[in-house]
């Protein structure tokens, strides 16, 4: 009987995650489709599967290796081996992969895949990601950085000044996320930095936009993520009674007017003709999400978010629900979001650990819900995990959240 | 040789003399009264537009008060243009919200702002400046600083 667990009987439009695969984190120096190919490889092979038995492939693309990158589920198909499987190319910014795994679900719940692999790599440059080249002077995102020199962290610096003024938060407590995750990603064999970071060294790391340092703000990294999803007849069917079930994807966009400056935006919309929406778009995104799985915040046993810097990752703690607007820090000095806490938020290790992996950092975030959710999780388990959110953002208008459940 | 002095975009803001001061110019959607910046001149964004307006330019309010700010303690990438010969001078970057356009418009700092002479809520105006000048001509743009100066 399943219905006495927390992730419930199986309801309509839910799909399996039969296998998940990632190529660690890091600065490897090769080609992102190499990567790819072994986060894939190693979704297969935790399904179960052979790559021939794949109906459709989706690939998250990469604006930095050039067409390859362009068309990465061809890309990927290729690398694997030609097979005829339907193929779908993505791309959402950081959403990318969450997007990625909602074309695949679409397909699964069309009746017009039963097994769908889905990829995302990167092979990120050193420093401040760059706009593509040439002058284009329509490139909201080329424009930030000709008049401006706003790079991202100088976002996340605004945002997080912003909480200091609104709620009192300092860099102290920011710090503490710092520490939180190291600790959580020191447990991981697939995050790049596995060593535990001091409130102290983060800050004597140096300022890069006040009031961020170095140690607050994610890193870029080479990395590979992949899943195998099926329907839930096809998982039956090979014998898999109880798979991690995918819930929920939400890609939902932002709602006129914007109020919150996002990237690579150089002002907000304008709310002099119509009343701004209650509440920000990234938790628009999550209560999608929460509405689409019909559970609530109460529900989870561990979120995965986008903390591109470590006030970030306070802000999603309001966002998705966790506590009301401002009380963040709370909840992290109470260790409620620390493994051991009443709902640890990335167990992973999070981008902090991983630095980011645009098109296979959403894919990840999945991945480590479905180890959670397994139980396979090893020393950073959270004991009888049985429901999950990911949440993230992006540029242009992009952001996704995912709940799995077991 | 006098450089030219060029906006770093068309059209985006008055000269620094013109009459009135110096302004960021806007559009406004004249069926639905939203005010874009930077400015929209092909269509009005609001879904629930009517339609069938025009968008016709308009200055933003020359103050308002600062929503967030932080520094750029490293070199920005290309297309920013900054000398690598010369260190690296931190700018200030100020997100600055307008009352009447209710809105925020991020922008530079006036030359000596620094993050320690600003607060959330501080009362700022957009001045005209220069983001920087080659051999022949000098890049104009918008900038902020604290009404009654720096202290």
């Amino acid at each position: 009987m399943s219905g006495d667990r927390a992730g419930g009987a199986e309801v309509r439009g839910e799909v399996a995650v039969l296998g998940a695969g990632m190529h660690p984190w890091g600065k490897w120096g090769r080609g992102f489709v190499e990567y790819g190919r072994a986060a894939a490889r190693a979704a297969l092979a935790d399904a179960g599967l052979e790559w021939t038995d794949v109906d459709s492939v989706v690939g998250a693309d990469t604006v930095r290796s050039g067409y390859p990158g362009y068309v990465a589920g061809a890309t990927f198909a290729r690398a694997l081996g030609w097979q005829g499987a339907r193929v779908t190319s993505v791309y959402a910014a950081c959403a990318s992969g969450a997007q990625a795994i909602g074309a695949a679900r679409a397909q699964i719940l069309a009746g017009l895949a039963d097994v769908v692999l889905v990829v995302g790599a990167d092979a990120a440059p050193k420093g401040f990601f760059a706009p593509a080249g040439g002058e284009r002077p329509d490139d909201p995102d080329w424009l930030r950085f000709r008049i401006l020199g706003a790079v991202n962290p100088a976002y996340f610096a605004l945002y997080a000044r912003r909480r200091m003024a609104l709620y009192g938060d300092s860099g102290e407590d920011f710090a503490q996320v710092k520490v939180k995750n190291a600790a959580a990603g020191a447990l991981n064999p697939n995050a790049r930095y596995r060593k535990a970071v001091t409130a102290e060294e983060v800050a004597a790391s140096a300022v890069v936009a006040d009031p961020l340092r170095l140690l607050d703000i994610c890193a870029t990294s080479d990395g590979g993520a992949a899943l195998v999803l099926s329907s839930m007849e096809f998982a039956r069917a090979r014998g898999a009674a109880d798979p991690v079930r995918i819930r929920a994807v939400s890609t939902v966009t932002p709602t006129y007017p914007r109020t919150v400056l996002d990237l690579p935006d150089i002002a907000t919309d304008s709310a002099v003709a119509v009343a701004p929406a209650a509440g920000s778009f990234r938790s628009s995104i999550a209560r999608a999400a929460y509405e689409e799985a019909g559970l609530g915040p109460g529900d989870l046993s561990l979120a995965e978010v986008y903390d591109l810097s470590t006030a970030l990752e306070l802000d999603w703690y309001e966002d998705i629900g966790l506590c009301g607007e401002g009380e963040a820090v709370k909840l992290l000095r109470e260790g409620a979001t620390a493994l051991g806490g009443r709902v640890p938020v990335n167990p992973s290790g999070g981008l902090s650990s991983f630095g980011e992996a645009v098109p296979a950092q959403a894919i990840a975030q999945v991945c480590e819900l479905t180890w959670q959710l397994r139980g396979t999780a090893g020393a950073r388990q959270v004991p009888g995990a049985r429901a999950g959110i990911t949440a993230n953002q992006g540029l242009f208008g992009h952001g996704s959240a995912v709940v799995a459940v077991r | 040789m006098e450089r030219t002095r060029t906006p770093v975009v068309q059209g985006w803001f008055t000269e620094a003399d013109a009459e009135g001061g110096f302004r960021l110019l806007g559009t406004r959607c004249s069926a639905c009264t939203a005010v874009f910046f930077p400015r929209e001149d092909a269509h009005c964004r609001n879904p629930h537009c009517p339609g069938g307006g025009e968008l016709a330019e308009v200055p933003l309010s020359p103050r308002g008060r600062v929503w967030s700010y932080t520094d750029g303690r490293y070199r920005p990438p290309a297309p920013y243009v900054s000398d690598p010969a010369v260190p690296w001078d931190p700018y200030t970057l100020v997100a600055v919200e307008l009352e009447a356009e209710g809105m925020v418009v991020l922008g530079q700092g006036a030359p000596g702002v620094t993050v320690a002479d600003l607060a959330v809520g501080m009362e700022v105006e957009v001045v005209g400046g220069v983001l920087h000048e080659d051999a022949t001509t000098t890049w104009l743009t918008w900038q902020f600083k604290p009404v009654g100066g720096v202290a």
